[in-house]
């Protein structure tokens, strides 16, 4: 990583601005678009919205049964529509399933509610295993899960978007959905952890 | 296509090294920032589709496609789409001066203006088709063994297995049509393996794995 601007540009740099100004000279990109589409996605789209459908749903069993029914029409009530969240599925951990969301061919995920995707989730080794050894790759996120929970891997191989429910954590009975959404990560509603505890709030 | 883009079960590539969550940033260079900008533009030019921008990426040598970072293979896909049509030529990219031509995509240009409704609208791809599913949920399914030189979303490690129906998602645009410029719908299907049946003796647990398939992907097992 070289975020050093005194340093000289990289190649990749290099190479990106030629096609930038290029692309820009004939008039087929609009530089404000540029600026637009990579604010959007990232200060503004990100998992936060997520947290908030989880939160909602832990604390709203209507809100919960309409997820699993129409997640897509669920979740655009709160707003979040769009690109790559077009065709939204929520899946459900319990004390007997858990979750877990990749995609091996690719880097398919749920930008409505996640924002778009971090580097291990897009990386070799995390798309090779975890449909192969998903209990060794969640202990690489520090995530046990009991020997009795089965353990379900979502292949995002279509443009079927999932978003994983984590488990709400136990003694969270009278906190508002605002105080919930706090405990939702990001890597909970992929499903390689779950969600944090209160003390880790 | 067999390419360096299907990964599921390949070995030998390391831990998977996540950097905390509350530390990772969207973009580590501004150049990604770029390449996913001008990548997300450029589809408004409307002369190329989801699956064509995929499979522009996976069209690399393996070797490469695995040794280049994530938005490396982006920039990659991008500069193969805009040469295949003819949007831009290796003398201008070299030279940096645009040859002046005639363009009449200037009206499919996305502007500043319009990027946060084209964001929220986003483009479905569920479709209304004739014949009815061929499949419920419940009934068992052999995955076809096919290696089609083309775009394909069926990974190689699903080939050739028995799985069993869980969902019906309706019909979508198929990929491996759609990336020869086909739109045409088919019954996509949550399919539901066992380790076992993926991975034989290698399955060290017991485990579900739900893949996403096509009709045609399927045959009554």
């Amino acid at each position: 990583m070289n975020d050093n601007h005194t340093s000289p540009p990289s190649e990749m740099e290099l190479k990106v601005k030629a096609l930038e100004s290029l692309l820009v000279e004939k008039g087929l990109v609009d530089p404000a678009a540029l600026d637009e589409l990579i604010d959007t996605y990232e200060n503004r789209v990100g998992p936060k919205n997520g947290a908030k459908v989880v939160a909602r749903a832990w604390t709203d069993p209507q809100f919960k049964a309409w997820l699993h029914e129409d997640a897509t029409a669920a979740i655009a009530s709160m707003g979040f529509t769009g690109r790559q969240g077009e065709h939204m599925k929520i899946v459900e951990n319990t004390n007997v399933i858990h979750n877990l969301v990749v995609c091996t061919l690719c880097s398919c995920y749920p930008w409505t509610v996640l924002g778009l995707p971090p580097v291990w989730y897009k990386s070799a080794p995390y798309r090779a295993r975890a449909v192969m050894a998903p209990r060794e790759v969640l202990k690489e996120f520090g995530t046990e899960i009991g020997k009795d929970v089965e353990i379900k891997v979502w292949d995002s191989t279509s443009e079927m978007r999932y978003l994983v429910l984590p488990e709400r954590p136990a003694d969270t009975k009278d906190w508002s959905e605002q105080k919930l959404s706090a405990l939702v990560s990001r890597n909970s509603m992929i499903g390689v952890e779950k969600a944090r505890l209160p003390e880790e709030s | 296509m067999n390419g360096g883009h299907d990964l599921g079960g390949m070995h030998g590539l390391g831990c998977i090294n996540p950097e905390p969550e509350h530390s990772e940033k969207v973009f580590h260079h501004e150049w990604e920032q770029s390449v996913f900008g001008l990548t997300l533009a450029s589809a408004f030019l409307r002369q190329w589709n989801l699956d064509q921008s995929r499979h522009a990426r996976e069209r690399q040598h393996p070797a490469d496609y695995l040794r280049n970072s994530y938005y490396e293979n982006w920039y990659q896909g991008l500069l193969k789409l805009l040469f295949e049509k003819e949007l831009i030529t290796q003398a201008e990219l070299d030279s940096g001066k645009a040859v002046p031509a005639e363009t009449q995509l200037t009206s499919n240009v996305l502007k500043a203006a319009a990027v946060k409704a084209a964001m929220l609208k986003g483009g479905p791809v569920n479709m209304e088709i004739k014949h009815p599913p061929l499949y419920k949920r419940g009934d068992r399914v052999h995955i076809l063994n096919i290696n089609p030189e083309g775009h394909t979303r069926l990974p190689r490690y699903a080939r050739g297995k028995f799985g069993t129906v869980d969902i019906h998602h309706g019909a979508h645009v198929f990929p491996d049509s759609n990336a020869l410029g086909i739109r045409e719908g088919q019954h996509l299907y949550g399919v539901i393996f066992t380790s076992d049946e993926l991975w034989g003796l290698e399955a060290k647990t017991n485990f579900k794995v739900s893949i996403d398939l096509w009709e045609p992907y399927l045959e009554t097992a």
